[in-house]
């Protein structure tokens, strides 16, 4: 039986729980007074029903059909002769997935051997029974969880309080999934990492100058180890997120001063929403605009004046990632100047100073370590932005810092890293895992400083 | 300094507030520029891909006066439909070219000749020969689909003043286009393939329609999770959470979850369910948890916001009526904050209908012609389509992916407007 369909019949046997738990509510209050003797009123003793029914019984049906695989797969490589077993893990992988694609389509028995058509039927029963068994006890433990609420119910059942308590359970269940995820990212970078590590030493990766993974896919090759030097990858993220800094920060803190300064109030509703569109642009569309328009422009400008600059220049990059920050920075920085007391500004009108003073000498520097605080989280932004930089940034890890050539950055390496066949065990692939690992507490401590300068910064005024 | 001193500076403040005034002027209108600057970078990007995009909504045929020879087509006039399936189509077709340009001999140049016409067209025309059998052995003209290359020229886009070895389009071929548009046998009309089909190696055959369906999923995916998930997380935080240790934790971790780069997603998922759980790659399923677990802060954080927003009045009626504190949040808090709850959602759900870097990790890149049929089945995204198109180096591509982006951003706008209406009217109340 499907997963869908076991879980369209376990909520009907809820529903079904409801009901009974419901009438039986109702049997149980016959000799007390009707339902006015019951602690609580009919419904919750359905509702009580219900959930026992239903979660101990969802429960175990996520946690079989998230271990099924994992277990089938052990059990049918424990069967196979013991000098495939022996194989290495990619290779024993790659024997288990034509077991399983020739299990599942039937076709292409060409080039299989005769344990791998044995093992496939034997998958196949395996699955077969995986089913019928996940179904039976799906069901049998939602009738029992329904039996067992059904039994408990009695006129002085605190119905109401138990299903309010198990919900209360839930929200907090709910919420907890943040803490979940958070521990997911980092255990799950975390693990690969430290395999990467064993292969590649810690101080390689961090201070080496030379990244050319691209080596170590074959270990037969020449220069096999790969070099996983880390710092052209850092150089490139942080001059392309240089590059956005000199137009985003100029473009977006000058506008949120125009407008919460300056402008009518009709220009700042009409203004603001229009520029917010920019926020709302998929990264993927920048990326297309970098690659295909802003990249182009810029080589044949830089050609036209005799520049020699790379089709995919960290400049082109880096302007449109500037572009894509602009909303980001001007709304942060609005929030920031609108935060300074107006006791401020007046002040300092009021001693004759023109505005222009008043913002340069009396509201930047009050307000500077927001902004500064602002600007370190539009810099995380830049750090970890993804579509633009793979679509319009180079492949190749060059050590410079001229905005005119092709460099590379660390989700760029991600994602090349990542994409198409990996295998799980190649420096190559865990070395994703380890950018991913550098690339997460980076922003997270850029986000940690901001958070807490920003916050302070509101406190001092508040 | 004192006061005898400001009236003797008082002639040399007057003497410099022209200089003041001017940089007064001047700071305005460096805002006046930015916010312009803004304007401009909006608008080129706007027009750009608009400009690229829209061609891609339209389609050029070719009419080709075909003759339908049973002979030709190398079956039987009385043929059954199985073997109706296997004629000869392409071969009709070509030497249909051929007898609309007898000129042409050279075996160089009938292959060119061949080439305007897209290889959807024997296709189509098998279609439209085992629907009606009675076309065998007749005569007639049939509006046939062109190739990219050959649209492309249609459309104007390709310039006979590029060298000939710079285009793929030779001149002989733009010869013969030209004579064709003059004889009225060429047209362009709506694109209806690009709704109706999945990806395909031929521009002119590809459509979003895999595309769309594969978003659809995985956005329903997201929506069944993050939504409930998301409300019913806000509730307890701001309901139900004692102060203390571990509801200071989840709110820290809502909060940095809300600033963690998309990618970082990705590895999650690809870590956790496509090698822990071994759940299949490129589904809608693993795409849809990853995004919902990347738009969970953007829910939290904004359906906080509106239950906050509810006056204490009407959780202290309740209350007071003898609800439990289960009952005021469900029956009376979540009602009245339930605009703001869903103006909230909608924004998540339009990032993570414009998410792509996540899904890349995931394996949603893969090349899908077949519409999904369900959230278990391969299939790829809307963004990530513009992204697989972006990198594809026919030119018949790029219009492809304007029109792509602009079918996008399109959805984008009108969750947006949605979001925005349902604030208005929140707000009025």
């Amino acid at each position: 039986m499907q997963t869908s369909t076991v879980l369209l019949i376990l909520v009907a046997l809820a529903a079904i729980s409801f009901f009974v738990g419901r009438k039986r509510s109702h049997l149980v209050a016959v000799g007390q007074g009707g339902a006015y003797g019951l602690h609580s009123l009919p419904k919750h003793y359905g509702y009580m029903a219900a959930l026992w029914a239903g979660l101990p019984a969802l429960l175990v049906l996520i946690l079989w059909v998230g271990l099924e695989s994992r277990v089938l797969t052990n059990m049918v490589v424990s069967q196979l002769p013991a000098e495939i077993q022996a194989l290495p893990e990619s290779e024993l992988g790659l024997y288990f997935n034509q077991i399983v694609s020739f299990a599942q389509s039937g076709s292409d028995a060409l080039g299989l051997s005769e344990s791998q058509v044995a093992a496939a039927g034997y998958y196949q029963e395996l699955l077969a029974d995986s089913r019928v068994m996940k179904a039976s006890l799906v069901f049998l433990v939602a009738v029992i969880g329904c039996l067992l609420a059904l039994q408990r119910i009695s006129p002085t059942l605190r119905a109401r309080n138990h299903v309010e308590s198990i919900f209360t359970w839930i929200l907090f269940a709910c919420s907890f999934i943040a803490v979940l995820t958070t521990l997911g990212i980092v255990l799950s970078v975390l693990f690969e990492a430290i395999r990467f590590f064993h292969a590649i030493p810690v101080t390689d990766f961090l201070f080496g100058l030379q990244w050319s993974p691209q080596m170590a896919i074959r270990i037969d090759q020449v220069g096999a180890s790969g070099s996983f030097g880390f710092v052209p990858l850092l150089v490139g993220t942080l001059l392309i997120s240089t590059v956005a800094m000199f137009i985003a920060v100029p473009v977006g803190l000058m506008s949120a001063i125009y407008l919460s300064e300056y402008a009518t109030r009709r220009f700042r509703s009409l203004t603001k929403p229009v520029l917010e569109i920019l926020a709302g642009v998929p990264t993927v569309v920048y990326g297309f605009f970098a690659a295909l328009t802003v990249a182009p422009f810029i080589r044949n400008l830089g050609e036209s004046i005799g520049l020699s600059v790379a089709s995919e220049s960290a400049l082109a990059a880096g302007i449109v990632m500037g572009i894509m920050i602009i909303p980001f920075v001007m709304s942060l920085s609005d929030d920031i100047i609108n935060a300074v007391p107006d006791s401020m500004r007046e002040a300092s009108l009021g001693m004759g100073a023109t505005m222009n003073e008043t913002i340069r000498k009396v509201l930047l520097p009050a307000a500077l370590p927001g902004i500064v605080g602002g600007i370190l989280l539009a810099v995380s932004r830049a750090i970890g932005e993804t579509m633009i930089v793979v679509m319009a940034a180079g492949l190749s890890a060059k050590l410079t810092i001229n905005p005119l050539e092709a460099v590379t950055t660390i989700t760029v390496q991600i994602v090349t890293l990542l994409v198409g066949d990996q295998e799980f065990d190649s420096p190559k692939t865990l070395a994703a895992f380890a950018l991913g690992l550098v690339l997460f507490f980076v922003t997270l401590l850029l986000n940690v400083i901001a958070l807490y300068v920003v916050r302070k910064y509101r406190e001092q005024y508040e | 300094m004192s006061s005898a001193n400001s009236y003797k500076n008082t002639a040399a403040i007057k003497a410099s507030l022209k200089k003041r005034y001017a940089r007064e002027r001047r700071f305005q209108w460096y805002g006046r520029i930015a916010v312009m600057t803004g304007f401009v970078f909006l608008f080129i990007l706007l027009a750009d891909i608009v400009g690229k995009g829209l061609p891609a909504f339209t389609q050029q045929y070719i009419k080709v006066t075909l003759d339908l020879d049973a002979d030709r087509l190398g079956v039987a006039p009385d043929a059954s439909e199985a073997e109706l399936l296997r004629a000869d189509y392409l071969g009709v077709i070509r030497s249909s070219l051929r007898d609309m340009f007898p000129e042409v001999t050279d075996r160089k140049e009938k292959r060119q000749l061949y080439r305007l016409i897209s290889i959807g067209a024997e296709y189509d025309l098998r279609d439209a020969v085992v629907d009606d059998p009675g076309l065998i052995g007749q005569k007639f003209d049939k509006w046939l689909l062109a190739h990219a290359e050959a649209a492309s020229y249609l459309k104007g886009q390709v310039s006979r003043d590029l060298p000939e070895g710079d285009r793929k389009l030779k001149n002989t071929q733009m010869d013969w286009l030209d004579s064709l548009r003059d004889r009225d046998r060429t047209e362009g009309r709506f694109n209806t393939l690009f709704f109706t089909e999945g990806d395909s190696r031929e521009p002119e055959l590809a459509g979003i329609k895999a595309a769309l369906y594969g978003s659809f999923f995985t956005l329903l995916v997201t929506f069944l999770l993050a939504f409930p998930v998301g409300v019913f997380a806000a509730v307890y935080l701001e309901e139900f959470a004692p102060r203390n240790r571990l509801t200071d934790l989840i709110e820290i971790n809502i909060n940095n979850l809300a600033a963690v780069p998309s990618i970082v997603f990705g590895l999650l998922g690809l870590a956790v369910f496509i090698n822990f759980f071994e759940l299949p790659r490129s589904a809608p399923l693993v795409g849809g948890v990853v995004l919902s677990l990347m738009t969970l802060p953007t829910i939290i954080i904004t359906s906080r916001a509106a239950i906050q927003a509810v006056p204490p009045s009407i959780r202290e009626a309740a209350l007071g009526v003898g609800a439990s504190k289960l009952q005021t949040v469900f029956h009376h808090v979540l009602p009245v904050s339930m605009p703001g709850i869903l103006t909230g959602s909608i924004i998540g759900m339009a990032q993570a209908l414009g998410e792509s870097a996540p899904l890349l990790m995931i394996g949603m890149v893969a090349f899908i012609m077949d519409v999904p049929g369900g959230v278990t089945d391969p299939a790829t995204v809307l963004p990530v389509q513009v992204f697989l198109w972006a990198d594809s180096p026919e030119r018949g591509f790029t219009e492809k992916t304007s029109g792509a982006i602009m079918v996008l951003m399109g959805f984008l706008i009108v969750m947006n407007a949605l979001a925005i209406y349902l604030r208005r009217r929140f707000e009025l109340k």
